[in-house]
């Protein structure tokens, strides 16, 4: 199968896929358990939630990984498992897209302060990050996704230890923003440029933003990561923001609303655009078809 | 330069040494210990969060802050009590039962005790009488609640109808907040306010409790 650097090399415009986390309650994740404990436990499911993204049109299904690190799944007394956790994550994935997707290994931030605005160092979540990345690629992931970080130094060492571990795999990295008076930040401070500027130093192959707002903010923050990255980047927002609708709770962003923003996207020069919460595989299917369109468009003018 | 207006300076720089020297200074010239919390620390603390409130400076900034304002009230503690003046008022935190996530309910903990509030944090995954038992215990007149998952978010109104159903209603009031959080939601379920930062929720706090 073709590799995703392969794929962006030739121009190819890909789609991710979409929210896993209320996939995964939908199918049986008892609360109070974080949704790698399906990994360990239930393995099946994650292979039947990939099919259904792969079947919607997306080139990258994302692993059951997120808070796989030793620090989040201390949390929940999982750390034992850390190793058969995130093993088990690829593997269905792999069995469930063989080769008509790529797998994505997911890492998250490790839920920490770093040092001195909190009491762990960037050498440990290095460390945690070198030893659940060691464990993704082993497994056989196609590339390693860093997603949803807000500390630059975080991100940074993730970067470090999926290409100290893993040296054949593309590194994808994507930094949550928001709207702030004076432009989009993330939490922590970081501007998209000052973001682009140290992942790529860092060694990404690949950077973006995911999470968020929803549509609107992310073309706003694709701009700002275009005008800044000769990298390629890679966007996946959320489906807007949670409504509350008959006493239930549903993102405001419709898979045709979404899919609407798209050709800016691509227009912009966005080589990668998927989903984060509230996104289900219809949003994914709406998500394919845009960017199918818009290279059909592409390729007559 | 006035102490007070320092301590506040360099509390703003994050300067917890600084803090930590001229609260000392302070209190040996004889300014009282209240006087010391309210014109420095808060004062200076005050001016953080609204300059994170408008994102003019980040996390990393507030939390620094938020270290000096602690060595500052370490130093004030034992005086605060002697001359009989209470800290700001106490709250209630954590994250609602079923829930594991819980970096922005201690951000809202760690702005909370920056701004001179006493708080009782219970963690995460809080059932919601253990919300409603400690606030009775600890005489706290408010429960803050956090919540990052769309499945959990729907249980704080459990905590708020059973403040109710123990005939605490006005004696102990409630604010929600997390992501997938709107003040429309907060209305829906009886909370009696929502923030949508940790930056806000100092400030609905005080006005909840009616402290400056």
């Amino acid at each position: 199968m073709e590799g995703l650097l392969e794929r962006l090399g030739r121009g190819d415009r890909l789609v991710g896929d979409g929210a896993w986390g209320t996939e995964l309650m939908e199918r049986g994740l008892p609360e109070g358990q974080p949704p790698e404990w399906i990994a360990l436990e239930r393995p099946e499911v994650l292979e039947e939630v990939a099919r259904l993204y792969v079947d919607a049109g997306a080139d990258l299904v994302t692993t059951d990984t997120f808070g796989g690190s030793s620090f989040r799944l201390a949390l929940h007394g999982l750390a034992g498992e850390r190793e058969r956790i995130n093993r088990q994550a690829v593997e269905a994935v792999r069995r469930a897209v063989g080769e008509r997707a790529l797998v994505s290994a997911s890492m998250g931030p490790s839920g920490r302060l770093l040092e001195p605005y909190g009491d762990t160092s960037a050498e440990a979540v290095g460390e945690a990050f070198l030893e659940q990345v060691g464990t993704l690629a082993a497994a056989g992931a196609d590339l390693v996704c860093i997603e949803t970080m807000s500390d630059l130094t975080e991100a940074t060492r993730a970067v470090r230890a999926a290409r100290a571990a893993a040296p054949d795999l593309p590194v994808m990295v994507t930094m949550t923003f928001e709207p702030t008076p004076r432009g989009y930040f993330t939490v922590m401070g970081v501007s998209a440029e000052r973001a682009v500027g140290g992942l790529l130093e860092a060694g990404a192959d690949v950077v973006g933003s995911n999470c968020g707002t929803g549509m609107r903010d992310m073309v706003g923050i694709a701009r700002e990561l275009m005008r800044v990255s000769r990298l390629p980047v890679a966007v996946q927002p959320n489906a807007g923001l949670p409504q509350t609708r008959d006493g239930r709770l549903v993102y405001d962003e419709s898979p045709q609303k979404m899919a609407a923003r798209v050709p800016e996207l691509l227009d912009l020069g966005v080589a990668l655009v998927g989903g984060c919460c509230g996104t289900t595989p219809e949003h994914v299917r709406a998500l394919r078809r845009a960017v199918d369109d818009w290279r059909a468009r592409a390729s007559r003018d | 330069m006035d102490t007070l207006i320092r301590i506040a300076d360099s509390l703003q720089r994050g300067d917890d040494a600084q803090v930590g020297t001229l609260t000392a200074e302070a209190l040996a010239a004889g300014i009282p210990a209240g006087d010391v919390l309210q014109k420095g620390l808060i004062a200076g603390m005050n001016l953080v969060g609204e300059q994170f409130r408008l994102r003019e400076i980040f996390l990393p900034d507030v939390l620094l802050a938020a270290r000096a304002m602690y060595a500052g009230l370490e130093l004030l503690r034992p005086r605060l009590a002697q001359e009989g003046v209470p800290l700001r008022g106490k709250v209630v935190i954590g994250t609602i039962k079923g829930d594991l996530h819980d970096i922005g309910k201690n951000l809202v903990g760690i702005m909370l005790k920056g701004a001179g509030f006493e708080v009782i944090d219970l963690g995460h995954d809080v059932a919601p009488e253990a919300f409603v038992d400690a606030a009775v215990r600890e005489q706290a007149p408010l429960i803050g609640m956090s919540a990052l998952l769309t499945t959990t978010m729907v249980r704080m109104k459990e905590v708020v109808d059973l403040i109710d159903s123990r005939g605490l209603s006005g004696q102990i009031k409630t604010i929600v907040g997390g992501a997938p959080l709107s003040s429309d939601f907060a209305r829906e379920i009886g909370a009696d306010d929502y923030a949508s930062d940790s930056a806000t929720a100092v400030e609905r706090v005080k006005s909840l409790l009616g402290v400056t």
